[in-house]
């Protein structure tokens, strides 16, 4: 590798010397303990481990042993993705980057002594936190519907065996039958995420049981790529689908898991499938480490370090940072900026401008596929989104299964990014 | 991936470097907007139950094509620009307020206009929360100004510095592969310097077509490019 040093290299690197530098104190390498081995948390992990080439003791606390990413389970649930395709383990990340892998729950954080405690009873000391666990719903934030009735009514919004329950009542379905969605409410992760379910399940009816309807509950006004869905859904899916937003009272939902019914604006229905999203919030063990606000951990836009503790660093969903949207890419993104800044703290490495992009894919019939990005900067309030684009309605059939491909090519992109 | 420029001390050349954010991102400040918007209380109703008074409300009035509100009666000269296709944007009101009249001759806007740009930021910035929020609809309007990610040049250690172009090389490998895979998406490593900064300023300047790469060869300057090209020529999985 040939560099061509500048000559005023040495001469700034001498007078800047003095910069501040968090070293570990009282004991060997510094240590980076992240909870949750998901799109933020995995690609943390891997990133400092990596970059730092063994000089920062990295542990990865996730409890299961096989991730299954929640971007492509719609895809699983329209028949264009099998399960295994979707799912992704730890041991590159154990074996090639020297992660220490530790399949549990986080069930603490003592900010003060700097430790996290495990459900198996370990207590594991660091000098930086990193919590990217994700999210976690609001019980009772549609009303008749809570944890426990996730079998009779799944989420399916946390990727794995509950992507599979729902799949499997789909194929169940009696024929003509109804499949309901109760959309969430703002913030939720992965803003087009519903109505492409709605588009790959309306996918899977049209070929399988064509006279089944789809009613969507929606308690928002408006939806991401709005215009693109609906103009898609008129194009395949004619007469299937009826999306009940605000305005005709699909915020005013009540469910009953026992009898199978729900109740939108007092009308009642009986769904053969009902497919309930509930609000979210940030994923439990950001709430225990007392670095939230309300549902979500305010962050500092420039590095990921939360408002209420420099040493913990919060990423993705968990996060209240601005503009990104909740997604796997922009969780991915923010754990490089974070990474890059958690290396320079700890060992002196150099820190760059952060930098964050987004893009979001989505399917609506097979070759149909749409995306939305932007570009964001940190700003000393928030993430500020600076530029965009959105797929235009009434593109020709090559682009939008050019922009298909592209997803597909992103999916392979972001996980090796994740999992190596 | 190994680090490539060990050669160099890590330390010390991060040390350069962590005085880097130059880069001033115009977000304006929504406090001072909202005192600002006293000026325009006696005529624009904002935030919940807002409703066209003298002028029309200003909710999700960022991304709102010009004189568009239904039961609101604006002049012809709005009128007409809202048909020849004139939308509300950052800049677009940035110039409206400064001087209404100029910007559209027969407005009925009566304010004199506001002459200070960062006024003009901040108040855009106050009104900007009564639209859609791009984290919930990410194709919402922007809420800041990105200016060109400038890094000043005398903290960039090396011309096509390949330690920058690592760092920034991971905003790439979220979609393309360093392993070279090239399904869907193609493939980035080993390109001769040359020809990868040609293909990315082709994106900036927006000859080549796909608007995810144009959006992020937009915003990276010469040495980030440069950079890049460096760092992707020779990687080493
Ligand atoms: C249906 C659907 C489709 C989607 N499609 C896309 C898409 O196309 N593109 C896109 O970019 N995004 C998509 N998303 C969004 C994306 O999945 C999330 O935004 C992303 O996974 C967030 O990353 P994260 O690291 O915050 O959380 P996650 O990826 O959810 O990871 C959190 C991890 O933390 C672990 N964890 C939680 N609590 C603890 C604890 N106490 N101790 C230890 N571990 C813990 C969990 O087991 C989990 O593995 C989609 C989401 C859904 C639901």
């Amino acid at each position: 590798m040939k560099l061509n040093r500048r000559s005023f290299v040495g001469a700034v690197a001498a007078t800047t010397l003095a910069a501040p530098m968090v070293r570990a104190a009282g004991h060997g390498k510094p240590r980076v303990v992240v909870v949750g081995g998901g799109a933020g948390g995995a690609t943390a992990a891997r990133y400092i481990a990596k970059d730092s080439d063994g000089a920062i003791d990295v542990t990865l606390i996730e409890p299961t042993r096989t991730y299954y990413t929640c971007f492509f389970s719609n895809l699983y649930i329209g028949g264009f993705k099998s399960v295994s395709d979707i799912g992704h383990t730890y041991g590159t990340l154990a074996s090639e980057y020297g992660i220490n892998v530790v399949h549990d729950w986080a069930v603490g954080v003592d900010r003060d002594a700097k430790t996290v405690t495990l459900a198996g009873g370990a207590t594991i000391g660091y000098d930086k936190l990193i919590l990217s666990p994700g999210i976690d719903f609001i019980d009772g934030s549609v009303a008749g519907w809570d944890i426990s009735a996730q079998n009779a009514m799944p989420h399916a919004y946390k990727a794995g065996s509950q992507s599979e329950l729902l799949k499997a009542q789909l194929m169940a379905m009696p024929e003509g039958g109804t499949y309901m969605m109760v959309a969430p409410p703002n913030p939720y992760r992965c803003p087009p995420g519903p109505y492409e379910r709605v588009s790959m399940v309306a996918h899977y009816l049209k070929n399988n049981n064509p006279t089944a309807k789809i009613i969507v509950a929606d308690p928002k006004a408006k939806f991401s790529k709005q215009g693109l869905f609906e103009e898609g859904w008129n194009n395949h899916y004619a007469g299937m689908i009826d999306w009940i937003g605000e305005e005709f009272g699909g915020g005013n939902v009540e469910v009953d898991p026992g009898a199978m019914t729900v109740s939108i604006d007092g009308e009642v229905t009986k769904a053969d499938v009902c497919n309930v999203i509930p609000a979210m919030k940030a994923g439990r063990i950001a709430e225990i480490a007392g670095v939230t606000d309300g549902n979500w951990a305010p962050v500092n836009a420039v590095d990921m370090s939360t408002k209420a503790d420099p040493d913990v660093y919060v990423l993705g969903d968990a996060s209240q940072q601005g503009d990104m949207p909740k997604s796997g890419f922009s969780a991915n993104s923010q754990a490089k900026v974070c990474a890059n800044a958690v290396r320079g703290a700890l060992t002196g490495s150099r820190v760059f401008p952060a930098k964050f992009a987004n893009t979001c894919w989505s399917l609506i019939e097979t070759n149909d596929g749409v995306k939305v990005g932007a570009t964001y900067e940190a700003t000393d309030e928030k993430i500020a989104k600076v530029d965009g684009f959105i797929s235009a309605t009434g593109e020709s059939a090559e682009v939008r299964k050019a922009t298909y491909e592209e997803s597909e090519g992103w999916y392979t992109g972001i996980t090796s990014d994740m999992f190596g | 991936m190994r680090r490539v420029c060990s050669s160099l001390s890590a330390v010390v050349l991060g040390l350069c470097l962590s005085a880097a954010s130059a880069h001033a991102t115009e977000t304006g400040d929504v406090a001072k907007g909202e005192a600002l918007f006293n000026d325009c209380k006696g005529c624009h109703m904002v935030g919940e139950g807002a409703k066209n008074r003298v002028g029309p409300h200003l909710n999700m009035l960022f991304g709102r094509k010009a004189a568009s509100l239904e039961g609101f009666r604006y002049s012809k000269s709005l009128a007409r620009a809202g048909a020849n296709g004139l939308e509300w944007h950052a800049d677009t009101l940035s110039q409206y307020i400064e001087n209404p009249r100029s910007f559209a001759s027969g407005t009925r806007m009566s304010y004199r206009g506001m002459k200070d740009e960062a006024d003009r930021v901040n108040l855009l910035a106050y009104l900007r929360t009564f639209s859609d929020d791009p984290s919930n609809i990410p194709e919402a309007d922007p809420t800041a100004t990105g200016t060109d990610h400038t890094v000043d040049p005398e903290i960039l250690a090396l011309e096509g510095d390949v330690e920058y172009g690592e760092y920034l090389s991971s905003e790439c490998t979220t979609c393309h592969q360093t392993s070279g895979g090239d399904d869907g998406i193609p493939s980035i490593v080993f390109w001769p310097e040359e020809d990868f900064v040609t293909a990315m300023h082709a994106y900036k300047d927006k000859v080549r077509p796909n608007p995810v790469m144009q959006m992020i060869a937009g915003r990276l300057n010469n040495e980030e490019i440069a950079a890049l090209a460096a760092y992707f020529k020779d990687l080493e999985e």
